[in-house]
C-alpha cells in the first residue's frame, strides 16, 4: 500500500470495507404476480387479491414490464443481461409474507456484472455492481399500541422490487451516500422508480467491515438495515466503522450479525447473530418457467434508453465547459440537466447559468419546497436576466433582489427591473454627485485612504451605494472614486 | 363383444329412444356415460334435472357406505342442473350440459368449502375458482359434490384424510386408492357421471385403477393447476375420472389448454380427442419396460397385464421390449422432489390469514400450535422431510442430486419414445389393499406408486383404465403411457383397447 493511500483513508490504520443491497421499488402500475395496482396510501388490504394474498392454489404470473424494467436498469449500470434466468423460493415465516416465502432470483438474476461511477472529491469512483434482481415485496405488520392484536396490510404485498447489490468497492460513509445518490439518480433518470426514501420506494442495507490498510483479506462483516435516508447510511456506517474500530483495538473480535440502526439513538444495535440467521432454503420456483431474455428484446431497450447521468455529466464538462462538480450536480436529476440545457440554449453563458442554479435557484426552491419541475422561472427567463446583467442594465448584486422577485411573481426580468426601478445607474454625471456628496461627509475616512488605508475603499462604495439604493453602476463607480482621491 | 361404445353398462337404450319413459325400462341415468347424458338431454328425452335427481338418489342410498364425498352440493347441483335446462331450451347445448360431476376437493370452487380434506382448511371457502371448474362451468357442467382425498393430496389409500376414509365400491373393506379416492369412488359407485382427479405421483391413475375406472393423468402443462391447491407443483396435474375412454376425451376437451393464469400450461393449441377415438392401431408400436414386469407383482396383476398386452397385439399392435433403466431411482426422487416444494407451497398455512388457527402465547408459538394441530401425520412427514432436503449442506446431496436424477428419468422415456408410440405396463402392482394394511407403514404406501410416478417425474401423459380382476374380484388396471403432448395416441390405443374387452361395463355390487 502507498504512502498517499494510507493518507487518504479516514481511519487512520483501518480501512472500511462496504456493499451495499439497494432494495428500489419498480414504478409498474401492476404487481409483479397479479394484476392489482401498486399506488401509495390506499386503505388497508383494498389492493389485493387471492393471488397477492396467497390464498390456496393460486399461481404467479410474471409482470412483463417489471422485466424490462429491471432489464433497463441493468443496461444503464453496464451489466450483462442473462439470457436464461429464473426465479426462485426465498422461505420464511413472517405475518406479512402470505405465501410464506418470496418469489426472489438467486442463482440465475437477470443482470450481472455491471457498475456505477461516483464523484467523491472531486476524484471519479467506479462502483462494480454485482448482479440486480427481481423480486416481490412484503406486506406491512401494524401493531396496536395496547390491545394484543396485530394487523396486516398486503397492499405492499407483491409491488416489484429490484435488488442492486454492490461489489464491496465502496471505502467510506461519504461514498456509500454518493452511491445512493447515484442509484437514485439513475432509476429516477430511467423512470423505473421514483426513489421515494420516505415512502420506501428506494431502501438500503449494508454490509461493513474493516480491515487493517494493506491487507487483502475482508474482515468479518456487519449487515446493517433500516436506514431509510442518506443521511442515515452516512451516519449508520460512521457509527458502525467506528464501532468495529473500537471492538478490535479493545482487544475484542467483531462478530458477524445483523444490526439495525436506531435513527434516534444514533447507534445500531444487534438484530440477530449468524447463528440465528435464517435458513432460507432457496430453490427453482416451479410455478414460473425459466425467463428467456432474446437478444433482440434486449437491443430494443438499450435503444430506447435516455442519456444516463454519468454521460450527461462528460458531456457538460466537455461541451460546457463545466468544472465536473457542477456538473455532477446538474446532471443529478434529469428535469434540473434539462432545466440547464435550455437556460444556455436560450443564450446563458453555460458557467454563469451553473452558478444562478446552483446558487439561487436551488435556495429559492429549497426555501418554497419546490422541485425544478415546479420552478415559477422559466430557463429562458433566468437566460434573458443574465443578459441585462452583461449589458450593464443591472448589476450583479441588484439581480439577485430581481431574480428573487421573479421567482415570487414569475415575472420577467425586464418588468420587474422597471417596475422597481432597479435600472443601473450608469450616468457619469450622477454617480459623481453621489460620490462627492459621500466625499464631503466623510473627511477623516478620505484622510486615512490617502494616508494608506487602502481597505476604506470598500467603505465608500458602500456608502456611494447605499446612497443610490445599490443602483451604481459598480465599475464607474469604482473608477470615479479612484479618481477622485487619487 | 358387440356392446354400443357410447353405453358403460350396456343397456340397450339406443336400441329404443326414450325407453324410460315411454317403455318404462327401469334405466337409472346415473349409471349412465357423459355422452349418453349429452345424446338424451339434446335429444329431449331425459332432462338434466332427471339426471341430478338419479344421482342424489344414488348418493342417498349408497353414501353411507361409500363416502366418497366430503360436501354434497345438492342445492347448487339443482341450480346448476336448473341452469343447463334453460341453456337446452333455448336451442343451444355445450359438452357438459346438465352432466353431473364431482370435484376432487383440493380444487377451488368459489363459496362452496375446499378443505383439501385437512383441518388446516376445514372452514375455507374460496372466493375464486379454479380454471378448470370454470371451464366446466363454461359447458354448464353440474357440480354434485368435493371428493374425499388422502390430506392434501400426499396418500394413496384416502386414509390420510382428516374427515374419513372413502371405502372402495368394489369391496367396502378394502381403500379406493389415493389421493383421489373419493373421485375414484365416485365414479365407480355411480354417484356422479365423471369426475376430476389431481395426479402428483399416480393420484388419478392408481385409485382409477384400483376402482375400476378410467382415469388420465395429462402432459404436465397440459391442464391449468390454477385453482388447485399445490402440494408439489412441478408434478401437479388435473385430469378426468370416468366410466369409459370416451368421457375421458370429452372432459380433455373441456379442460384442457393453455390458461394465461399458469405460467407453466403450455401455449399449445388442444386437439379435439374425440376424434381419436376409433382410430386404428395396426402398426402402432407399443414399448413393454422390462423393469416394470419385477418379482413381487400380484399374480393376477401380472396376468391381466399380459393378457392385455396379447390383445392388443391381436388387434395389429406391434409389441417391442424398451427399457426405462433409472425406474428404480424414481420413488427416492420423488420423495425428495414431491416433498420439497410440498415443504415450501405448504407454508402459507399458518393460522395468519385463513383456515384453522390455533392460540398461542406469540406469533411463533401460534404458528407452531397451528400447525401442531392443523396438519395431520403424513403431511407433517412430508413437510419435515422436504424442509430438511432443502437446508443448506443438504440441498446439492438431495435436493439438487433428484433434480439430476430426474432429468435422467425423462430422458428414459425420451428414448424409450424413439421405439415405441406408447409404452404399456401395469397402474399399480397390486390391486386395492384392505383399510389399515399399510396405514402404519409409509414405505409400502409410497411403494404403490411404483408404477406411477416415473411418469410425473418425466412430465409425460398417462392413462389407467380397467383390464381385468383379480380373483377376489377387484379391478385391476393398465396403464398407457404417451408422449409429451401425445394424449391422442394414448385415447386411440386406450379406447381400441376398451372396445374389445367388456371390463368397463362391470360395476360393483353395493
Amino acid at each position: 500500500m502507498s504512502e498517499d493511500r494510507k493518507q487518504n483513508t479516514v481511519y487512520g490504520k483501518y480501512e472500511a470495507v462496504i456493499g451495499l443491497e439497494v432494495h428500489a421499488q419498480m414504478q409498474t402500475d401492476t404487481k409483479l404476480f397479479c394484476g392489482c395496482s401498486t399506488k401509495f396510501g390506499s386503505g388497508p388490504n383494498s389492493q389485493t387479491c387471492p393471488v397477492c394474498i396467497g390464498m390456496p392454489g393460486v399461481l404467479p404470473v410474471l409482470n412483463r414490464k417489471a422485466v424490462e424494467f429491471a432489464i433497463k436498469t441493468g443496461l444503464a449500470m453496464h451489466c450483462s443481461i442473462a439470457p436464461y434466468s429464473r426465479f426462485a423460493r426465498k422461505n420464511y415465516f413472517y405475518p406479512d409474507l402470505p405465501k410464506g416465502y418470496q418469489i426472489s432470483q438467486y442463482e440465475l438474476p437477470l443482470c450481472v456484472g455491471g457498475h456505477i461511477e461516483i464523484l467523491v472529491e472531486g476524484t471519479v469512483r467506479k462502483i462494480g455492481i454485482t448482479r440486480i434482481h427481481m423480486e416481490d415485496d412484503a406486506g406491512k405488520n401494524i401493531h396496536e399500541a395496547k390491545g394484543n392484536y396485530s394487523f396486516v396490510d398486503l397492499n405492499r404485498a407483491g409491488v416489484p422490487l429490484m435488488e442492486i447489490v454492490s461489489e464491496p468497492d465502496i471505502r467510506s460513509p461519504k461514498e456509500a451516500a454518493e452511491y445512493m445518490r447515484k442509484v437514485r439518480s439513475i432509476v429516477r433518470y430511467l423512470g423505473v422508480c421514483d426513489g421515494n426514501m420516505e415512502q420506501g420506494s428506494l431502501r438500503c442495507d449494508a454490509n461493513v467491515s474493516i480491515r487493517p490498510v494493506g491487507q487483502e483479506t475482508l474482515g468479518v462483516k456487519a449487515e446493517l438495515k433500516n436506514m431509510n435516508s442518506f443521511r442515515f447510511v452516512e451516519r449508520a456506517l460512521e457509527y458502525e466503522i467506528k464501532r468495529q474500530i473500537k471492538v478490535i483495538e479493545d482487544g475484542g473480535k467483531v462478530v458477524q450479525e445483523t444490526r439495525l440502526w436506531d435513527s434516534a439513538a444514533g447507534v445500531t444495535q444487534s438484530m440477530r447473530s449468524k447463528e440465528e440467521a435464517h435458513d432460507y432454503r432457496y430453490f427453482p420456483e416451479p410455478d414460473l418457467v425459466p425467463m428467456a431474455t432474446a437478444p433482440e428484446l434486449i437491443a430494443e431497450i438499450k435503444a430506447g434508453l435516455p442519456e444516463l447521468p454519468d454521460d450527461k455529466r462528460k458531456r457538460f464538462v466537455s461541451q460546457f465547459g463545466l468544472p465536473e462538480y457542477d456538473a455532477e450536480l446538474l446532471t443529478s436529476e434529469k428535469a434540473l440537466a434539462a432545466w440547464y440545457e435550455s437556460a444556455v440554449s436560450e443564450g446563458g453563458q453555460p458557467k454563469a447559468v451553473s452558478n444562478w442554479i446552483m446558487g439561487e435557484v436551488m435556495r429559492l426552491l429549497n426555501e418554497s419546497n419546490k422541485t425544478i419541475e415546479e420552478c415559477p422561472i422559466r430557463p429562458g427567463q433566468l437566460a434573458a436576466m443574465l443578459r441585462l446583467i452583461d449589458n450593464g442594465t443591472i448589476s450583479g448584486k441588484i439581480a439577485k433582489t430581481v431574480f428573487e422577485e421573479m421567482f415570487m411573481s414569475g415575472k420577467d426580468a425586464e418588468t420587474v427591473v422597471k417596475e422597481k426601478g432597479l435600472v443601473q445607474i450608469s450616468d457619469e454625471g450622477a454617480i459623481e454627485k453621489a460620490v462627492d456628496e459621500v466625499l464631503a461627509k466623510s473627511a477623516s475616512e478620505v484622510e486615512r485612504f490617502r494616508a494608506g488605508d487602502d481597505k476604506l475603499l470598500g467603505f465608500f462604495v458602500g456608502q456611494v451605494m447605499k446612497a443610490t439604493k445599490g443602483k451604481a453602476n459598480p465599475q464607474l463607480l469604482n473608477e470615479l472614486l479612484r479618481k477622485k482621491l487619487g | 363383444m358387440s356392446l354400443h361404445h357410447s353405453t358403460r353398462r350396456g343397456t340397450p337404450y339406443l336400441g329404443c329412444p326414450g325407453a324410460r319413459r315411454k317403455g318404462g325400462l327401469k334405466l337409472k341415468l346415473n349409471e349412465l356415460t357423459v355422452s349418453d347424458v349429452r345424446k338424451l338431454i339434446d335429444n329431449r328425452e331425459i332432462t338434466a334435472r332427471d339426471v341430478i335427481d338419479d344421482t342424489y338418489k344414488r348418493i342417498d342410498e349408497v353414501e353411507d357406505r361409500v363416502k366418497a364425498f366430503i360436501t354434497l352440493t345438492r342445492d347448487d347441483a339443482y341450480r346448476m342442473a336448473d341452469n343447463a335446462g334453460d341453456t337446452i331450451k333455448s336451442g343451444k347445448s355445450s359438452l357438459l350440459a346438465g352432466v353431473p360431476i364431482a370435484v376432487k376437493d383440493n380444487m377451488c370452487t368459489k363459496g362452496v368449502l375446499t378443505t383439501c380434506a385437512s383441518k388446516m382448511l376445514y372452514n375455507f371457502v374460496p372466493p375464486y375458482e379454479s380454471t378448470v371448474t370454470g371451464r366446466l362451468s363454461a359447458q354448464n357442467y353440474v357440480l354434485v359434490g368435493k371428493t374425499n382425498l388422502d390430506e392434501f393430496a400426499m396418500g394413496s389409500s384416502t386414509e390420510n384424510s382428516s374427515f374419513h376414509t372413502t371405502k372402495n365400491p368394489w369391496n367396502l373393506e378394502c381403500v379406493p386408492g389415493g389421493s383421489s379416492g373419493g373421485s375414484a369412488a365416485a365414479v365407480a359407485a355411480d354417484e356422479c357421471i365423471a369426475a376430476l382427479g389431481s395426479d402428483t405421483g399416480g393420484s388419478i391413475r392408481q385409485p382409477a385403477s384400483l376402482c375400476g375406472v378410467v382415469g388420465l393423468k395429462p402432459t404436465y402443462g397440459r391442464v391449468s393447476r390454477y385453482g388447485l391447491v399445490a402440494f408439489a407443483s412441478s408434478l401437479d396435474q388435473i385430469g378426468p375420472i370416468t366410466k369409459n375412454v370416451t368421457d375421458a376425451a370429452i372432459i380433455m376437451n373441456a379442460i384442457g389448454g393453455h390458461d394465461p393464469s399458469d405460467s407453466t400450461s403450455a401455449p399449445l393449441e388442444l386437439p379435439d380427442f374425440a376424434l381419436s377415438l376409433g382410430q386404428d392401431i395396426k402398426g402402432l408400436k407399443i414399448g413393454i419396460p422390462k423393469e416394470y414386469f419385477v418379482e413381487g407383482m400380484n399374480e393376477d396383476v401380472e396376468a391381466s397385464v399380459r393378457a392385455a398386452i396379447r390383445k392388443l397385439e391381436s388387434l395389429g399392435a406391434v409389441i417391442v421390449e424398451v427399457s426405462l433403466p433409472h425406474t428404480g431411482y424414481a420413488i427416492a426422487t420423488y420423495y425428495l422432489l414431491a416433498t420439497s416444494e410440498a415443504s415450501s407451497n405448504l407454508a402459507r398455512y399458518d393460522g395468519v390469514k385463513y383456515g384453522f388457527r390455533a392460540d398461542g402465547k406469540d406469533l411463533l408459538d401460534m404458528y407452531m400450535n397451528t400447525r401442531a394441530q392443523g396438519f395431520g401425520p403424513e403431511v407433517k412427514r412430508r413437510i419435515m422431510l422436504g424442509t430438511y432436503a432443502l437446508s443448506a449442506g443438504y440441498y446439492d446431496a438431495y435436493y439438487k442430486k433428484a433434480q439430476q436424477v430426474r432429468t435422467l428419468i425423462k430422458q428414459d422415456f425420451d428414448k424409450a419414445f424413439t421405439q415405441a408410440d406408447v409404452i404399456i405396463t401395469p397402474t399399480s402392482p397390486s390391486a386395492a389393499f384392505r383399510i389399515g394394511e399399510k396405514a402404519t407403514d409409509p414405505l409400502q404406501m409410497y411403494l404403490s406408486d411404483i408404477f406411477t410416478i416415473s411418469i410425473n417425474l418425466a412430465g409425460v401423459p398417462a392413462m389407467s383404465l380397467p383390464c381385468g380382476f383379480t380373483k377376489d374380484n377387484l379391478p385391476v388396471g393398465l396403464q398407457i403411457i404417451g408422449k409429451h403432448f401425445d394424449e391422442q395416441t394414448i385415447f386411440k390405443v386406450a379406447y381400441a383397447y376398451e372396445q374389445s374387452t367388456d371390463w368397463h361395463t362391470r360395476r360393483p355390487k353395493l
